[in-house]
């Protein structure tokens, strides 16, 4: 089985009903993406496919063949993504950091959809994305920063 | 091979942290935990345990804490730097080994809690920084061949005036490694720090938004494989059998056995770990906690709170009330809690003749290295703790059983190869070690003036260090009683004449552990309350009310001042909305809150906390602030929703799902302010917990009446208003 990781392709053996998270992490090799729950409700393993923020944890692997999968290691090559981690960087977001990979995967996604978006709209794209530090109130003005700058 | 180069070169790191001798600094970036930022490229020398200097300059902070978001790797790095003169931006920060240089200063034990690294690191790095300085300079004079008195060190270099000469602290740092330690150093004045007090960005971001920042999940060896144990469904249960098939039948498992604490799989990756371990179906034996109920619990800690326990605190005599005087009494409650880091449980264990290699996100170095070596059967000096960042901590990780850690030490062994067990979400929430469940009753005598005249509380909750490694820290040997049981009671600031506080200890078979604030996540929410309820008895003003009471306590009162002017209390708000406030000393901290609420179809929602801490020197405002910031959104999801419960033994919440936690849309905004002080500094990731849960409750009884007295408030109604 192929994958195409952030531009590269990589040969899998894995059963199609192994989530692309355990695909990624332990057969690829990309440990950026977290595992926080295995079902979708916490968003610390969001990945892009096709652009589109996806749980990587509920996702077989059977289902991604021929899709474009970007992860927190292939983010920062976009100019939108770049963007969004120097905003992160400025407002100084991440404490014990592990949620953040999967936080900046969905200002990505909302910000690519919505380059101005309001606080309502964060609370849409982001009210999945679960923090246990507390660095909702940073992320909120590093979203708003990459969008103004 | 890699790892095993990075493996190498934290052994030879080891080694040169206890003998001070010259170590040689590779870095893989592929390779196994990778906390460090900037890794030196070429020869570095350890000029002592806290400071490692490459041949090009670079500087290489060794901290023995560990960074579990709380900003420890930069408060400390601020502080040696400060005395070692290096530019901020030549600093990288890598985890120290267990070793004793690492202990908490006076203390044999190498752990990170307490909200203590900053309070007892403050004298200690600037000491080690200075140290590393002086021989630095020292290096110096022996290499210009000029007294050390004509020499300064400046900006990574040590410099001779007189002669227009400067030598790079990279050409001095080995032979500064092998000169005696000085036998004392010179400390700045405050009035020239550089580094200590400014909010220097945290030397982790990078890392943490690129997805390099190593976790203990992300840790790999060659030949690694990955393990998940099948544990028993209730406190205290034993395996009594089970047929390893149906986890063999599953691809990638590779091995089924027994360990201590249940059945492990081992496979060749976590997935199949998953599906084999799911797949077993093991008989277990029933323990102490089969049948355990939390609610029957909360019904017999009721009971017990009726009558009063052995007292922890009495000033006055509590029944020479005045006649007339105004009673009043009021029971709070606060259920298990579970730690819900966002990174679950997971430790990686490769046992060879060479020794054992622990690979995890600890708080507890040399407890975890000494319960390795006891799983293991080895000498301590033969285990190895690497520790990894850590996904979240909150005290789950500062395990007083080293739980997490000698169960994969026992997988690995058996295994017979490296190993890592992971723990699913729901086998983390499952996993007990929680905040203990309480019951609270306290009574307080009004006198003629509105003011309290007694005050008694009594406290049920199951102790924390009673029977652990732990007991020596805080039992007191004439009671029997933990000091955590009724902190944050017993120190009660209030200026009454007539206190008393009694605690009923019932242990029970649920294992319980500190959790942010420790005791004081319980004992804040009944005081901070009901003070609140006699200030409204009295027909006073909360603030005005707590003021007057906490005369003698001039931190309090400036915590209080500051949050209450910046959150405009007493000045109008939108219909609809309330404010609340709690102030609560923890950690040798005082913080106040202030919190606005409303109610939207019953439940209560909270827009903005304005917290204030008292916390003596800041030595970072940003990592204090970041801090105040969590603590207060930590406490609020206990406040709102947490709770673990248990019915037949059985822990009735999985994941995300039933322990719901606060998320983006309704996180209030939070605002932080720190007390100006030149005390030394004081504790700083916890104190920001307690006040949150009773300011809520506080701002809902302004705004709708209803006295919530049981947490989680997702049980109690409020009338919209």
């Amino acid at each position: 089985m192929k994958l195409d990781i952030n531009g590269q392709v990589h040969e899998i053996d894995a059963p199609g009903d192994m989530p692309l998270l355990w695909a990624v992490r332990d057969l690829v090799g990309l440990t950026g993406t977290k595992y926080g729950c295995g079902a979708g409700l916490c968003g610390a393993c969001t990945v892009h496919l096709d652009g589109t923020a996806t749980r990587s944890c509920l996702l077989p692997v059977s289902a991604v063949a021929g899709r474009k999968i970007t992860t927190i290691e292939g983010i920062g090559k976009t100019p939108l993504g770049k963007k969004v981690q120097e905003a992160w960087i400025a407002e100084d977001v991440p404490q014990c950091g592990y949620c953040q990979s999967g936080q900046i995967m969905s200002a990505v996604a909302l910000l690519s959809t919505k380059p101005a978006p309001s606080d309502e709209d964060i609370n849409g794209a982001m009210n999945g994305n679960l923090c246990r530090c507390g660095t909702y109130n940073r992320i909120r003005k590093a979203i708003h920063r990459a969008a103004g700058g | 091979m890699a790892a095993v180069v990075s493996s190498r070169r934290e052994f030879l790191t080891q080694a040169g942290a206890a003998a001070g001798g010259l170590v040689l600094g590779f870095w893989l970036p592929e390779a196994g935990a990778r906390n460090v930022a900037h890794p030196h490229a070429v020869p570095a020398a350890d000029v002592n345990a806290f400071v490692r200097i490459g041949a090009d300059g670079a500087v290489t902070l060794v901290v023995g804490k560990s960074e579990m978001g709380q900003g420890v790797f930069t408060g400390y790095a601020q502080l040696l730097a400060e005395e070692l003169e290096v530019e901020w931006a030549s600093v990288s920060v890598v985890s120290a080994p267990a070793a004793a240089p690492y202990n908490v200063p006076g203390l044999p034990v190498q752990f990170t809690g307490g909200s203590t690294s900053i309070a007892s690191g403050f004298q200690a790095m600037r000491e080690a920084g200075a140290a590393a300085r002086t021989l630095l300079v020292s290096a110096a004079a022996e290499k210009l061949g000029v007294p050390a008195a004509e020499l300064r060190a400046e900006r990574g270099s040590v410099v001779h005036a007189a002669s227009g000469r400067r030598v790079g602290y990279g050409e001095l740092a080995a032979r500064a490694g092998q000169l005696p330690p000085p036998a004392r150093v010179e400390l700045k004045p405050a009035a020239e720090w550089k580094l200590i007090g400014r909010p220097m960005p945290r030397v982790d971001t990078r890392e943490k938004v690129n997805g390099r920042a190593g976790f203990g999940l992300d840790t790999r060896l060659p030949g690694q494989h990955y393990a998940m144990v099948a544990r028993a469904p209730s406190f205290g249960a034993t395996l009594a059998s089970f047929d390893p098939a149906p986890a063999r039948a599953v691809p990638g498992v590779v091995a089924v056995f027994e360990v201590p604490s249940g059945v492990a799989v081992v496979a060749t990756n976590t997935w199949a770990a998953r599906r084999g371990r799911d797949a077993l179906a093991p008989k277990w034996n029933d323990g102490p906690g089969a049948g355990f109920s939390s609610s029957k619990l909360a019904a017999g800690y009721a009971e017990l709170a009726q009558t009063p326990g052995t007292v922890a605190r009495a000033s006055g005599d509590v029944a020479a009330v005045p006649a007339g005087a105004r009673r009043l009494v009021a029971d709070y409650a606060t259920p298990y809690l579970a730690h819900a880091s966002m990174e679950p449980l997971n430790c990686l264990v490769s046992v060879t003749a060479d020794g054992c290699d622990v690979y995890t996100g600890t708080q507890m170095q040399s407890p975890d290295r000494d319960a390795a070596a006891k799983a293991a059967g080895l000498p301590p000096d033969r285990v190895r703790i690497h520790t990894t960042y850590l996904g979240g901590g909150f005290g789950r990780r500062a395990a007083s059983s080293s739980d997490f850690v000698r169960e994969a030490v026992a997988v690995a062994k058996g295994f017979g190869g490296p190993v890592m067990t992971v723990w699913s979400r729901e086998d983390d929430m499952h996993g007990g070690w929680y905040r203990p469940q309480s019951h609270m009753r306290l009574t307080a005598a009004l006198g003629a003036d509105g003011r309290p005249v007694a005050w008694t509380h009594t406290q049920v909750v199951q102790p924390l260090l009673k029977g652990t490694l732990f007991a020596g820290f805080g039992v007191d040997p004439k009671t029997g009683l933990d000091a955590t049981s009724h902190e944050g009671a017993s120190e009660l600031p209030y200026a009454i004449a007539n206190v008393r506080v009694d605690v009923h200890d019932d242990l029970k078979p649920v294992p319980v552990q500190w959790w942010r604030s420790v005791g004081h996540s319980n004992t804040a929410f009944a005081v901070e309350s009901f003070i609140d309820e006699c200030a409204h008895a009295a027909g006073r003003d909360p603030l005005a009310y707590r003021l007057e009471l906490l005369k003698d306590s001039p931190r309090h009162v400036a915590a209080l001042t500051l949050a209450a002017e910046k959150a405009g209390w007493g000045t109008p708000l939108p219909k609809g909305r309330a404010r609340g406030l709690a102030v609560h000393a923890s950690f040798n901290s005082v913080v106040a809150e202030v919190a606005e609420v409303s109610v939207e179809d019953g439940a209560p929602r909270v827009h903005r906390v304005v917290a204030a801490i008292h916390c003596g020197t800041a030595v970072n405002p940003n990592t204090i602030a970041q801090q105040l910031e969590s603590a207060v959104t930590y406490g609020l999801s206990a406040a709102l929703y947490g709770e673990i419960t248990l019915e037949d033994g059985r822990v009735q919440q999985s994941n995300f799902n039933d322990y719901e936690v606060v998320r983006h849309a309704v996180a209030p905004r939070v605002e932080a302010h720190i007390v100006p002080s030149t005390d030394p500094p004081t504790g700083v990731g916890e104190p920001g917990t307690p006040p949150i849960a009773p300011a809520v409750a506080n701002a809902l009884f302004a705004l709708t009446g209803t006295r919530a007295r049981r947490l989680p408030l997702k049980h109690t109604s409020f009338a919209a208003s």
